[in-house]
């Protein structure tokens, strides 16, 4: 008796090492990010003004509106980055596959293109209907791209998934362009919506997103430590009493619910998942229950920065975060892949 | 001795065989390329009997055919054959010499490369079409030798290629994006039209290039493409068999990236072309022998059958590359999971 609760207590207490430091030095660049997203842009507000803005409702300063017109945007992109951040870490644990993200996987152009039919065939125009589309495609997408990267022998490497999400992408991105080029309208609405950009993000966005934020972060926690056991193996997570095929499933569901509804309201941002995921592994180590709130929180950190970055460099326009995090991303994809071992290609 | 007589008369045998079936399937491609030029010169708003075709082509004046025929059709007939002549030899080459159907130009990121430049010169800089085609040159050849100086070092892998492939495509693509969200209105649709690959308003002035680039360049391919086929029975195998590897490797990259990225220039990246004719001429042909003429000319065949489609068969009038990516697309995916199944990945 005393053993067991002995090793549970061990289990339960084997932290990363340095934990504690990482874990302060993410809260203090998470509330650094919140900072500056709210300060810098367009019109650098004054910490005056910032105080006025976010604690006095009654000052009606210029610099003040500015501040309460960044609330919404900051805290939706602070959604984004976790929405996107969780799903990265998913699909990699189910997949085992350190290169998936949504956006490789080619999950955003299946949203996209649900999205493109909805503007084009549908009129639909509110975020709230996108929503539903985008969850369909990207799920379609999902199941679709895992399906065939997983044919054959030796299951989902990362090399077939990464082409089958390329390939998809291609065909999909093939059928949006012939349905948005006989309509000048959906051409013009398509070339914003396409970006990826939390410039959008207002209080109406973000009550959509809440709730498929709390499915999907409550379904990623629960399945943390059995995600663990999956790492090892389908075989020894089967003897440990899991159930392999519901395991995926559900986690699948769940990244694709938070990287659908990111994409329905942002538009496809690319590579938070990948960059946010591994930069907490090279850190914290391959823990799940560890690595996925960190991974939130680095998604967050990494998706807000990018974004005060994007405006800070377009001033006084913008540079869409979807195209910045492009940047940031794709190079670390190629880094992965030079580093990794010829042989797991 | 005798019995080795009748072996080598067996081999000889198959080789003559093959060499029918080589002539027999390039002769009908050739043939149905002629039907297709054709009907591309014969059909139009107002179709024209054959007889006035040809007397306005030898240069006689006929009211009305003179320009639908000259100015109109030959052009966007002769732009078709080229640039999928072009596609589809290039295309080969970059399968074969990977040893991957799915390594393609389009999915390794050149052909973003060079829509990249050409977008940057539409948008941008309002340049003339043979800047346009400059550019798009430079931009594909600066893609692939990013590509290869970050794919150096190591064993060499087809799968770290790819990766690399789509990494910088993400990039590529971002840019893309950028410059048409922050393009004026009236150059977008010109823009999104290119890029999707069309044969509308191809001129007669704009050729010369592509013409020339096709001639010069298919020779060098077909001179070093009987390598080709000692290449692809590996790396050591060709080394041991006395192929340079490298310098044949560079020449037959070069001489690809000029076709594929002339062609672009002039009629925007058809998609999947270059994709869909190497497989389609090996099946044709068989692996066994060298098929870069059948390549080129499925290419031809593949174009000027996907533009009849996209002219006459819809109501709104779809650029080729649309046609060609709805034809592509399933192809793609078919040849994922069937090359997942064997394994060959």
């Amino acid at each position: 008796m005393n053993s067991t609760t002995d090793s549970k207590k061990r289990l339960d207490l084997h932290f990363p090492k340095h934990f504690t430091i990482i874990l302060v030095i993410a809260i203090i660049l998470l509330v650094v990010s919140i900072i500056t997203s709210l300060m810098l842009g367009a019109r650098v507000v004054s910490y005056q003004e910032l105080m006025d803005g976010l604690f006095y409702t009654n000052q009606d300063s210029y610099g003040a509106n500015v501040v309460r017109k960044r609330i919404s945007r900051t805290i939706f992109s602070l959604c984004c980055g976790v929405a996107l951040g969780i799903a990265g870490v998913l699909m990699q644990a189910v997949t085992r596959n350190p290169l998936a993200d949504p956006s490789i996987l080619g999950v955003n152009t299946g949203a996209t293109l649900f999205v493109v039919c909805g503007i084009t065939f549908f009129n639909i125009t509110t975020a709230g209907e996108y929503i539903w589309l985008a969850l369909i495609g990207a799920s379609i997408t999902a199941v679709f791209v895992f399906g065939i990267g997983s044919m054959g022998r030796g299951g989902a490497t990362p090399i077939k998934l990464l082409l089958a999400g390329a390939a998809t992408s291609a065909a999909l991105s093939s059928l949006v362009t012939a349905i948005i080029i006989p309509s000048a309208y959906a051409q013009d609405q398509f070339r914003f919506w396409q970006v990826g950009s939390v410039g959008s993000g207002n209080w109406d966005s973000i009550k959509i997103f809440i709730p498929f934020l709390i499915v999907g972060l409550f379904i990623a926690f629960l399945s943390a430590p059995a995600l663990n056991a999956l790492a090892l193996g389908d075989d020894v997570a089967t003897s440990l009493g899991i159930r392999p095929g519901v395991l995926r499933f559900f986690a699948i569901v769940a990244g694709v619910v938070l990287c659908g509804t990111a994409t329905a309201l942002a538009g496809p941002i690319g590579f938070i998942g990948l960059l946010a995921t591994h930069a907490m592994r090279f850190v914290i180590g391959p823990d799940l229950r560890f690595l996925i709130p960190m991974s939130a929180l680095a998604g967050a950190i990494i998706l807000t920065f990018s974004d005060v970055v994007g405006r800070l460099i377009a001033s006084p326009g913008e540079l869409e975060v979807g195209i910045l995090t492009a940047f940031i991303g794709a190079p670390i994809l190629i880094i992965l892949a030079k580093k990794s071992k010829v042989r797991s290609l | 001795m005798k019995n080795q007589s009748v072996e080598v008369n067996f081999i000889m045998e198959g080789m003559r065989r093959r060499k029918r079936r080589w002539l027999f399937v390039t002769t009908l491609l050739v043939i149905l390329a002629g039907v297709l030029c054709c009907a591309m010169l014969l059909l139009g708003n107002t179709i024209y009997p054959i007889h006035i075709v040809v007397r306005s082509l030898l240069g006689e004046e006929i009211s009305g055919a003179n320009f639908a025929v000259n100015t109109i059709r030959l052009p966007r007939m002769l732009a078709g054959v080229f640039a999928g002549f072009a596609f589809g030899v290039a295309g080969y080459v970059f399968q074969t010499m990977l040893r991957n159907p799915l390594a393609n130009p389009n999915i390794l990121g050149i052909t973003s490369g060079s829509s990249v430049a050409a977008v940057f010169c539409i948008t941008v800089l309002h340049s003339s079409n043979s800047v346009i085609s400059i550019a798009a040159v430079i931009g594909g050849l600066l893609t692939v030798i990013a590509m290869y100086l970050l794919a150096r070092g190591g064993a060499f892998s087809i799968g770290r290629i790819i990766i690399i492939g789509i990494g910088i495509q993400a990039m590529l693509d971002a840019v893309i994006s950028f410059l048409l969200l922050k393009s004026a209105q009236q150059d977008i649709a010109g823009a999104i039209r290119w890029l999707g690959g069309s044969l509308n308003g191809s001129k007669m002035s704009e050729l010369p290039p592509l013409i020339l680039v096709v001639l010069l360049f298919t020779p060098v391919i077909i001179i070093f493409g009987k390598q080709l086929s000692i290449l692809e029975l590996g790396e050591q195998m060709a080394s041991s068999l006395g192929v340079s590897t490298d310098r044949m490797r560079i020449i037959l990259i070069v001489s690809s990236v000029f076709m594929i990225a002339i062609a672009t220039a002039t009629t925007g990246p058809i998609a999947f072309v270059s994709f869909l004719a190497g497989p389609i001429a090996n099946r044709l042909v068989g692996v066994s022998s060298s098929n870069i003429l059948p390549a080129g000319l499925v290419g031809v065949n593949l174009v000027l059958f996907a533009d009849l489609i996209g002219q006459f068969a819809f109501e709104y009038r779809f650029p080729v590359g649309v046609i060609t990516g709805l034809l592509g697309a399933p192809y793609l995916i078919y040849l994922l999971i069937r090359m997942n199944r064997k394994g060959e990945l």
